[in-house]
């Protein structure tokens, strides 16, 4: 295994699902109630059906020493799977991996604390949960807190920390804990963009220092910047890998751009809700054809009211999948009344002008709210891209969100004899 | 420097099992202490419960078979003290028992989160009961100075009839432990069979009564109690003079307690798979 810290092959992980009855909560008295009814009625009504359910299956990478590998995908599609695995906290159904090194997960840090106790008592229990040794740790711990920043907390329980403050702790313990292999989860999301730029940095460093590192992320931009190979997890298997540019590309493709058209079923605890959104071209009521950026967009909202609502508000933005707002707008502003004197059902067109966006995928939320009882409901659409049209395409790719209006004069050169 | 490759496949967890607990070892203090550390932070009537508990139950049973029912005590030792010789490894176990019984549950979102011989929680409970039974054994001391009660040679074998009493606990502990995990509501059984456990061990009052009234035979049934091995040493220990150990119900009580404890592992390491998945 030269030059490989990481071998999986043909990995697989296999759930059993139970259909009729719950598997996670099982109680001792239901199952002695089933079983007292089986044994009275042979054969019993209730018998509940087991389903296998592949979560991973048939995976094979390898990771050399000293890479940082970017896996990427959406919600369900193994990935969780596959850092348990790989730290561990599970087994595979089959397959076999090689861990060539000390692996060390940052998998929803500061799940070792204990909030009673101080910050200065939690890095000694986090670093041994983490497999430190005591005198490792205390030859780490002035660096530690050091890196942190919270030492004039360290005596405080960690449960009057802040969120922030919890996640540079344990993320400043773990990161020392110098592995040779370290596995991140989404964990940075919760600190501030200064801790987020440190940690980044601390695990580029990491890297740097022949370590390997395997990053699990939604924010594309940061598995642009640290990694070199990224992974595309889809349904349990390997969609591509490769370079992360080219990666996140497919992975942005695998998104819908054609015209969405949801209904979503009433709920009859909300007094007034949204039953329908849809997105799609001015003219594109011919329905499959891809959405195209260069022509206006409309997006259609039915709201149902159950009962006469007022002070009604609807709001609408535009996000990348990341979650950067590119633009929003909202009734009051537009001095728009979506209000309902009486019950019944309305639709609220909303356009924008085509030629706005570049070809990337976006997700629009709309939220439904009054004055007096804040959000009554909310909907997010999947991932969307508008696709430019064949003759419309750019002759090179560009960089941004929206398509910057931007006026070009080129002067003629000036002979200077 | 040479790492160490690791291989993860089905099943392949087994084989490092007990290397990798060795490896862990000192994260079975940080648990404990973790635990200890926790209660006396919360509560100021921490240490004070470690010690009310045995002592106020003592109290009671004493005034019922000693100066109600008027059982004897064992030789010449003062009632109290062998009812108290009896009510601390009882505790020890039963505390033990009811913490790694609940210990699983009570750290899922770390065992779902983090990798770590899972065997290392239900052992560190048992480790923090053991402090309190040092907190309580501080009262046995008292006791002593009270009743003017001189201990002899013999109470330097306490430790190994401690060590039994610690793996009479854990084998039924990780036993409970895994079935907790499977079926959540076994914990409202657990205190019941502590309860129960309390009035069949021989507690309140001496063995020697017991084996009068069961006979010879019927007592070895009663001995398959690991407890009753336990408290006959403790008192073995603790009382000297004419307390006597029963050697057969020993050997048995130590043969049911090793039976239990590998049993407990078995089940436990059976369970163990699963236990990421399921919690």
């Amino acid at each position: 295994m030269d030059g490989i810290a990481i071998r999986v092959d043909s990995l697989g992980k296999a759930y059993q699902i139970r259909h009729g009855a719950e598997v996670r909560d099982r109680r001792l008295s239901e199952m002695l109630t089933d079983e007292f009814q089986r044994w009275f009625r042979r054969g019993g009504d209730r018998q509940s059906t087991l389903e296998t359910f592949w979560a991973l299956r048939d995976l094979s990478f390898e990771v050399r020493e000293g890479e940082v590998l970017g896996i990427i995908g959406r919600n369900g599609a193994g990935k969780s799977t596959l850092l348990k695995i790989l730290s561990r906290i599970t087994d595979p159904t089959n397959g076999r991996v090689e861990i060539r090194g000390r692996v060390a997960s940052l998998l929803e840090v500061g799940t070792g604390f204990h909030p009673e106790l101080t910050g200065r008592e939690n890095i000694f229990l986090n670093g041994a949960i983490l497999g430190m040794k005591f005198g490792e740790i205390r030859r780490k711990f002035d660096e530690i807190v050091e890196f942190s920043g919270v030492e004039r907390f360290l005596d405080t329980p960690v449960k009057r920390y802040s969120s922030g403050m919890y996640v540079r702790l344990a993320f400043a313990v773990a990161a020392h804990l110098e592995p040779d292999i370290l596995l991140v989860d989404e964990v940075l999301a919760v600190g501030d963009a200064e801790f987020q730029k440190r940690c980044l940095g601390k695990m580029q460093s990491i890297a740097g220092g022949g370590r390997t590192v395997i990053f699990v992320s939604h924010q594309l931009p940061s598995v642009v910047r640290l990694c070199e190979k990224a992974l595309l997890i889809e349904g349990g298997q390997i969609r591509t890998s490769g370079k992360p540019e080219e990666v996140i590309s497919v992975y942005r493709g695998a998104g819908t751009s054609e015209a969405i058209n949801v209904h979503l079923p009433p709920d009859p605890k909300k007094y007034v809700q949204l039953t329908r959104v849809a997105i799609e071209n001015d003219d594109s009521a011919n329905g499959d054809l891809p959405l195209s950026l260069d022509r206006p967009i409309l997006v259609r909202v039915r709201l149902t009211a159950i009962e006469p609502s007022r002070e009604l508000a609807l709001s609408f933005a535009l996000l990348t999948t990341e979650g950067t707002v590119v633009f929003a707008s909202n009734s009051p502003n537009a001095g728009a009344d979506v209000s309902f004197a009486e019950p019944g059902e309305r639709e609220v067109l909303l356009t924008f002008p085509g030629g706005q966006l570049l070809n990337r995928e976006f997700v629009c939320r709309i939220a439904l709210w009054s004055q007096s009882d804040g959000i009554l409901d909310e909907y997010e659409t999947a991932p969307v891209s508008f696709v430019a049209r064949e003759t419309q395409r750019l002759p090179v790719q560009l960089n941004g969100l929206v398509a910057g209006q931007i006026g070009w004069q080129v002067m003629e050169p000036v002979c200077q004899v | 420097m040479r790492r160490e490759t690791l291989i993860l496949e089905p099943g392949r967890a087994e084989k490092e099992y007990w290397r990798d607990l060795w490896r862990y070892r000192e994260l079975f203090f940080m648990f404990a202490w973790r635990d200890i550390a926790a209660r006396y932070k919360q509560t100021v009537v921490g240490v004070l419960w470690a010690v009310l508990q045995p002592l106020l139950t003592m109290i009671v049973m004493t005034l019922v078979f000693s100066n109600l029912a008027g059982l004897p005590s064992e030789g010449a030792a003062p009632y109290a003290i062998m009812v108290y010789a009896a009510m601390l490894p009882w505790q020890f176990f039963a505390n033990s028992l009811s913490a790694s019984g609940n210990s699983l549950v009570g750290n899922a979102p770390l065992i779902s989160k983090v990798y770590f011989p899972r065997l290392v929680i239900p052992i560190a409970s048992v480790i923090t009961s053991f402090i309190d039974f040092l907190i309580a054994f501080s009262i046995l001391i008292a006791l002593m100075l009270i009743y003017q009660f001189w201990p002899s040679w013999r109470m330097m074998t306490l430790p190994i009839f401690t060590a039994l009493a610690f793996l009479s606990a854990l084998g039924p502990g990780l036993l409970l432990a895994s079935i907790n995990v499977k079926y959540r509501d076994f914990r409202y059984v657990i205190p019941f069979i502590i309860q129960f456990g309390l009035y069949i061990s021989p507690i309140g009052f001496s063995t020697t009564v017991v084996r009068e009234k069961l006979g010879e035979t019927l007592f070895l049934f009663y001995a398959l109690n690991p407890m009753v091995g336990v408290i006959d040493g403790f008192r073995w220990a603790i009382l000297g003079g004419e307390s006597t150990v029963y050697w057969p119900g020993l050997l048995i009580s130590l043969t049911a307690t090793i039976t239990l404890l590998l049993i407990g592992i078995d089940r436990f390491k059976r369970a163990e798979r699963t236990f990421a998945d399921v919690i």
